[in-house]
This record gives structure tokens, sequence and C-alpha cells, in this order.
């Protein structure tokens, strides 16, 4: 049994066939990348694994259990956090409150518990402050803690995004085009937390069109190109494929 | 007008106008995780305390508030079950269709259970002819009353959305509802709690006005056009913008008396809500963003 898979997906929407019967497996502990010309359906594949959309058929699963039925919040519970292509933080909310936000998945608040056991409601409020300070300092942004997350810097907010999402404890991570529109330094900075993500333990499954960042990190590519797997195997074996490289010349 | 009868009107403006800044925050909590105007708001209000002065004959005051809240939480909560939880995609001009009708049928609900008479809750403290002299100017202790528990439910609110996991998640939900979703947040029970908060300060607003306002069963249409009034006035969604926006339809209403008749009290807050809607639709301390109408 795989770590996570997804198992003949599709996902069409009114006569576009955004994700066609795609199939692969993701290995624990690895940097899986999935990657294809634009349009070629890999943010659906996304919102689909997340439960942001349903799919119409095939299933995905984490060690075996079925998710495609389950609501997103759920989802995230089972320990699936994304990033966004174009980055999602919480408007009039400081860069700690964004992250700290990430930890509700690990609270266990219930309903009206919050108010009955007040005590105890404290001291978790205390405790998530206190790890969601730990992970700004350890992305390097502790300083950022008071600031408003979304007035930051482009580069910066998708720090604070990684940082949200790693709060919630993730064992698959999700990144949607971590590189876009970054320059050079950041892109670095950013394979840099890549690595340092999978040396934690958190298995990766990322989107990205900046290839040499892809042939540097990923274990396994899959590649999509207008809504089907058309190839999948190591970074050399990608390079080396046919199909792979007419997709991309036929792109330019 | 001498010193204190300036005094006068302005306290008493302050008085209601912190009323209408508690139903024009209940709106924009509702607001803020649903896109939706919850013209039933008023209603709360009226539930709230009609239930509590009828328990307040059976069982001490305390006890009947904190039943007329609860009961006046489980009709938001009945609400946001019935018309809002399960539809698969309501959209935001129908719910504010939805809420006006069913503000319309709590009011004919009460008056077949409470018929048309007017009924207050006894005053907290003192009587109808206690009062205090601040500086010349005399108030009635439950004014005192009004004040002080509109500003602890706003200190208490603010400490909610700001330092816990409920309330911040509450704030995540209007801010950005997918990634909310994506950080294990369920959206849903945001919104129910949204209409529990909502009906609970309400609630607790009707029971402490209605010893000098008095209660009918027909008070929260009124109740809701000012605090509608008040909300567009500070900008939807912006509780800080609510208080300054209630405040200054109070004061504005009580200082009318002096110069016009009356009957034109109510007329004011018509008045303020058109020139807004005119002049500055966003309202005084709104963004544009929040202006429009948001999807879910
Ligand atoms: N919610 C939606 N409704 C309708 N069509 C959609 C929706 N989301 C995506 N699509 C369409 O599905 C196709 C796949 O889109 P998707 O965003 O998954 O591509 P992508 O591989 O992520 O592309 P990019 O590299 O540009 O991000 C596109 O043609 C897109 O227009
Ligand atoms: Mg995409």
């Amino acid at each position: 049994m795989s770590f996570f898979a997804v198992e003949n997906l599709s996902r069409a929407f009114g006569g576009l066939q955004a994700v066609s019967d795609v199939s692969f497996a993701v290995r624990e502990h690895s940097i899986h990348a999935v990657i294809g010309p634009n349009g070629a359906g890999k943010t659906t594949l996304f919102n689909l694994i997340a439960g942001s959309l349903a799919p119409d058929s095939g299933a995905i699963r984490l060690n075996g259990d079925p998710l495609q039925s389950l609501p997103p919040y759920k989802i995230a519970r089972k320990g699936i956090a994304r990033t966004f292509q174009n980055v999602k933080l919480f408007r009039h909310m400081s860069v700690l409150e964004n992250v700290m936000l990430g930890r509700h998945v690990r609270s266990r608040a219930g309903f009206g518990a919050a108010l009955l056991n007040l005590p105890h409601t404290w001291r978790e409020e205390r405790s998530i402050r206190q790890r969601s300070l730990e992970i700004l300092d350890t992305l390097g942004i502790a300083d950022l803690a008071d600031a408003d997350a979304v007035s930051l810097a482009f580069g910066k907010q998708r720090i604070v995004e990684f940082a949200r999402a790693l709060a919630t404890e993730p064992t698959l991570l999700l990144l949607d085009e971590p590189a876009a529109g970054l320059n050079m330094h950041e892109t670095d900075e950013i394979a840099r937390l890549i690595a340092d993500i999978r040396a934690r333990g958190i298995t990766v499954l990322i989107i990205e069109h900046d290839m040499s960042l892809i042939m540097d990190i990923s274990d396994h590519i899959a590649v999509l190109s207008s809504g089907k797997k058309i190839a999948e195997g190591t970074p050399a074996e990608i390079q080396r494929n046919r199909d792979v490289i007419a997709v991309y010349l036929g792109e330019d | 007008m001498t010193f204190e009868h300036v005094l006068q009107y302005l306290l008493a403006g302050i008085t209601i106008g912190s009323i209408y800044a508690i139903v024009a925050i209940g709106f924009n909590i509702i607001y803020n995780t649903t896109g939706i105007i919850n013209f039933a708001q008023g209603e709360f209000l009226m539930v709230g305390a009609m239930t509590a002065v009828t328990f307040s004959r059976l069982v001490p005051l305390p006890l009947a508030i904190a039943i007329g809240i609860a009961v006046t939480v489980a009709v938001g909560v009945l609400i946001d079950f019935v018309f809002i939880r399960n539809l698969k995609k309501p959209t935001v001009l129908n719910m504010i269709i939805v809420t006006i009708g069913l503000s319309i049928i709590i009011r004919e609900v009460a008056l077949h259970v409470w018929d048309e008479k007017v009924r207050s809750l006894p005053y907290f403290t003192g009587d109808e002819i206690s009062s205090i002299n601040i500086l010349g100017a005399y108030i009635s202790p439950q004014a005192l009353w009004v004040l002080g528990i509109c500003a602890t439910m706003v200190v208490l609110l603010n400490v909610f959305f700001k330092y816990s996991v409920m309330g911040r998640s509450m704030r995540a939900c209007s801010a950005n509802p997918v990634a909310a979703r994506l950080c294990g947040i369920n959206t849903k029970n945001m919104v129910t709690m949204s209409f529990v908060l909502s009906a609970a300060i309400g609630a607790l607003a009707g029971c402490v006005m209605s010893p000098i306002t008095q209660t009918q069963y027909d008070c929260g249409t009124s109740l809701a056009i000012k605090g509608f009034t008040v909300a567009i006035l500070g900008g939807l969604g912006n509780s800080t913008g609510a208080i300054i926006g209630g405040l200054i339809v109070g004061i504005l209403e009580e200082f009318s008396i002096s110069v016009m008749p009356l009957a034109y009290k109510d007329a004011i807050a018509i008045a303020i809500l058109l020139l807004i809607m005119f002049f500055r639709p966003s309202g005084l301390f709104g963004k544009q963003e929040v202006s429009a109408l948001k999807e879910f």
C-alpha cells in the first residue's frame, strides 16, 4: 500500500476534461513533482486532493483511507496541507495570527468546550502562540510576527503561507508553484526550505514550472498534459522522454 | 440650550446609541461570516426581552434574562439550520429576502404568543423615578446598566475575536473561506456560531433596554432599521465603525427632539441612511471592498 495515491481521478468543467483518468502513487518522505504546460490540470488536481473540488470519478487515498468524499476541513485534519499558486493569506490579520490559524487543525477545542473550560482554552491559546512563533523562527521570519500579512512583499507572503501550512503539522504538503513570481535569490531560499521540510519527514507534492528547481529537488515526476498523465519517472527519465519533450517544445 | 440640557441630550443619545451599536455589531458578525444582512436582527432583541419579561414573573431577574438569551440563541441556531446550513449555494440576495421574511414571521408568532401589549422588564436597580445627577443632568440608573453592559459586550467580543481559537477561526472564515477550510476550520460551524453570538448579544441588549424603551412584538423593525443605518454608516463589517456610528445616530436623534417635533425622531436614521447611500456607500470608515456584497 502506498503512502498516498490518486486512482483514475477525473474531473470535467462543462465540456472541458480538466483532469482525465489520472493515477499515480507517492512514496512517503519523497518529493514528488507534477509538471505540465499551462492549463494541464495541475491546480485542478490539487483542488481535488484538498477537497475544494469533488471528483467526477476516481479515488484519492492517504495510507489506504479514501479522502475523496471528505470536506476540506476534514482532509486538513488528516494531515494534508497546501499552499496556493496565488497566495491566499487571511486579510486584516498579522503574520502570527495567520500561522496560528494553521495550528487550529490540531486544536481540539470543541464548540462549547471553549466557553466551558476557560483555563484549558487559555493554556491552549498560549501553546498555539508559542508553537507558531517557533515555526516563524525556524523559517527566519520571526521579526515579521506582528506585521500585517497581506501587506508584505510577495516573496515573504509565500514564506508565511509555508509557515501556516507547516503549522498544521502535515504528513503531506501540496505546493502549487511555490517559486512563481519569486526572484532567483528567493527561489533558492524556497528550494532550501523544501529540502528542509522533507528532511523533517514531510512528504512533498509540488507543482512547478521552474524546471531547474524541479530537476534539482524532486525524486519523482508526473507529467500532465490536457488533463492526462503522459509520463512518469525520475528527473533523468523525464528529461529523456520524447512525449514530454514534444509537449514542452510544442508549447513554444 | 443650557449646558445641563446639552448634557442631558448627550447622555440619552449615548445610551440609545450604544444599543444601536450592539444591533449593528450583530449585523456585522453575521455579515462577516456569511455576507448576509440578517434583517431579523431586530427581532432577536424583541424575543430576548419578551421571553425575559414572561419569565421574570416566575424566576429571579438574572435567570429570566438568561432564559431570554437562551431562547433567542435557539431561534438563531434554528434559522441557520433551516435556511442556511443545508442549502447548496444560497445566493446572498436570496438570503437577505429570506431574513426579511423571517423577521415578519417572528413578529407574527410573537403577536400570537404575547399579544400586542407593551411590556417591560423591571428596572435592574431602583425604579423609573430614581435618577443619578451627573454635572446637573439626570440619568436613570438603568441607562448606566445599558452603557455598562454594552461596553462589556464590546470588550468581550474583541477579546473573543482576537485571542480565542474560535474567534480567530470566525475571522478567518470572513477573510478567506477557502483557506480557512484548508486550515481545518469547519466553516459551517463558524456560521452557526455567528448566529449564536448575534442572537445572544441582541437578546441581552433587548433586555437591558427594555425598562427604558419598553418592548412590544413589533419593536424589532425600527431597531433593525436603526442598526442597519449604523452598520452602513460605520462601514459594513467594521465593529469600531459600528460603535462610532451608533453614538452618532443616537445623539443626533436625541438632539433632534429639541428642534423638531418628536414624531420626526425616527426619520433621522432614514435620512442618514439615504445620505450615506448617496454620498459614501462604503460608510464613514468602510473600505470599498467591504461594500461590495460578498459571495460564499
Ligand atoms: N473552476 C473552474 N471552472 C471552469 N474551468 C476551470 C476551473 N478551474 C480550472 N478550469 C479549467 O481547467 C483547465 C485546467 O486548469 P488548471 O488551473 O488546473 O491548470 P494548471 O495546470 O494549474 O495551469 P497553470 O500552469 O496555468 O496553473 C483550464 O483550462 C482551466 O481554464
Ligand atoms: Mg495552476
